[in-house]
């Protein structure tokens, strides 16, 4: 290209135009699935130390899309894909900022703010259920009546069941905190004994709980303060001994004349 | 250059389903420019996938007539360049070479290649123009890159660059005139 030129193409123009030509550029390999994963359309997975062994979790730029317990990533790639109609693949690297987002959301020393998540492909019902759950503070469980109550649809327990049994982020969004009205662990879609673990690492007492299911309790009250609260309520806890009453349902307790809890919410009647 | 397709008509009906495409058939324009503007392959990179998002997310909030009468090729170009030319600013400038006299650079003597056999005397002629191009005044180096390097029609050359098709002419035919006589220098130098 750096001589004067030929018969054919005098002072070299089109060599040179040739040569330009030449200067355009591959674009690395890595930059459509980068760009599919930040939009996304693709997602990619990492396996962090979840509260009761390991846990798959899968992201794109939207946050994260999905969890699974255990290390089965072929299992969760191709559940994946059938669900969401999207690749999932393990990340080149672990992307930093959410696996300590994620560690931080586990950690039960601290509290956080939840990472973002990407619930594309739920309902607005689903997404509003799972929304309740994760007000369930860690340690504590609450009634499938008590989602639906909350929701204003004291008639959708089903509904609220069946809308856990589909979270696409188990573990991180909490559906293992919302159990059966008496506390049994029922339904849970990586089994019973994995939902024992993760309330049981949490600091719950998942035996204890389903203990006391069996005698009738549904509601602790302290005759102090005249107000009852499901009983791993951050202020049933503090309730001493001598001072515990223990209530077979919220028409037992108000007839005593107590009052549903305004931080754990009861129902205020039968319920 | 590149057949009409029916891309933004999909787009425009599915985005989801045919924003991979996009990304296929336009990224070697869309990483090639941003290349020649920032140098870096890595930052190159970079600016090519935060085009891509960007438009992903404009498509999205377009309606769908819109984006059906989209041309694609000239709107990712130019969103390209402004992203590139933006990182190049944030950027602190290269060390000015130093000059002989001439406006040319002093020529700093490579360590001699074993064997100069002859792909690596293309990739030298390769890595000269590219670097003389990098020389170029930035209307001058946007525009030749944009016609010569990217093969565009001078209609999209000036389109992208937002400038008349008259001008933009005239830039090219400067540029790839003084490289030209770039060249040619080079050449009887080497010659002695």
């Amino acid at each position: 290209m750096n001589r004067p030129g030929t018969h054919d193409d005098p002072g070299g123009w089109r060599e040179l135009a040739d040569g330009l030509h030449g200067l355009r550029a591959e674009p690395p390999a890595t930059l459509a699935p980068a760009v599919l994963e930040r939009v996304g359309l693709a997602d990619a997975f990492v396996t962090v130390d979840g509260p009761a062994g390991p846990l798959l979790v899968a992201y794109n730029g939207r946050g994260i899309s999905a969890t699974a317990p255990g290390t089965d990533a072929a299992g969760f790639a191709e559940r994946f894909q059938a669900r969401f109609r999207r690749p999932l693949q393990a990340a080149d690297r672990p992307p930093a900022r959410l696996v300590a987002q994620v560690e931080r959301l586990l950690d039960p020393g601290r509290r956080s703010t939840p990472p973002r998540y990407d619930l594309r492909g739920t309902t607005e019902f689903e997404r509003a259920v799972l929304a309740k759950a994760q007000e369930i503070p860690r340690g504590q469980v609450r009634p499938y009546a008590w989602v639906a109550g909350e929701l204003g649809q004291p008639a959708a327990v089903r509904a609220v069941g069946a809308a856990l049994g589909r979270n696409p982020i188990p573990v991180l969004i909490p559906c293992h905190r919302v159990v059966g009205s008496d506390n049994r662990l029922t339904g849970y879609a990586w089994g019973v004994p994995y939902k024992r673990a993760l309330l049981a690492a949490e600091g719950a007492d998942p035996e204890e709980l389903e203990r006391l299911g069996r005698r009738g309790t549904r509601f602790f009250g302290s005759d102090t303060t005249r107000i009852y609260c499901y009983p791993t309520c951050s202020h049933a806890r503090r309730v001493t001994g001598a001072h515990l009453q223990r209530f077979s349902g919220a028409a037992e307790a108000s007839a005593a004349g107590y009052r549903p809890c305004r931080v754990c919410r009861p129902p205020a009647l039968a319920g | 250059m590149e057949p009409q397709s029916e891309l933004p008509a999909r787009l425009a009906r599915d985005l989801d389903g045919s924003f991979e495409e996009l990304v296929v058939v336009h990224q070697r324009l869309v990483y090639g420019l941003a290349l020649r503007v920032v140098a870096d392959p890595a930052d190159a990179e970079e600016v090519a996938q935060d085009t891509f998002v960007r438009a992903y997310h404009a498509l999205a909030g377009y309606d769908a007539q819109r984006v059906a009468a989209m041309r694609l090729r000239p709107w990712l170009a130019q969103i390209a360049l402004n992203l590139a030319r933006n990182r190049l600013r944030r950027r602190p400038p290269p060390a000015r070479p130093l000059e002989d006299g001439d406006g040319q650079p002093v020529a700093v003597p490579a360590p001699a290649a074993a064997q100069p056999d002859q792909l690596a005397e293309r990739r030298q002629e390769r890595e000269l123009l590219a670097e003389l191009l990098a020389g170029l005044p930035r209307g001058w180096r946007e525009a030749v890159v944009l016609r010569h390097v990217e093969g565009l029609p001078y209609a999209e050359v000036a389109e992208v660059l937002g400038r008349p098709v008259g001008t933009v002419k005239t830039h090219v035919h400067r540029g790839v005139r003084q490289l030209r006589e770039r060249l040619q220098a080079r050449e009887e130098r080497v010659r002695g």
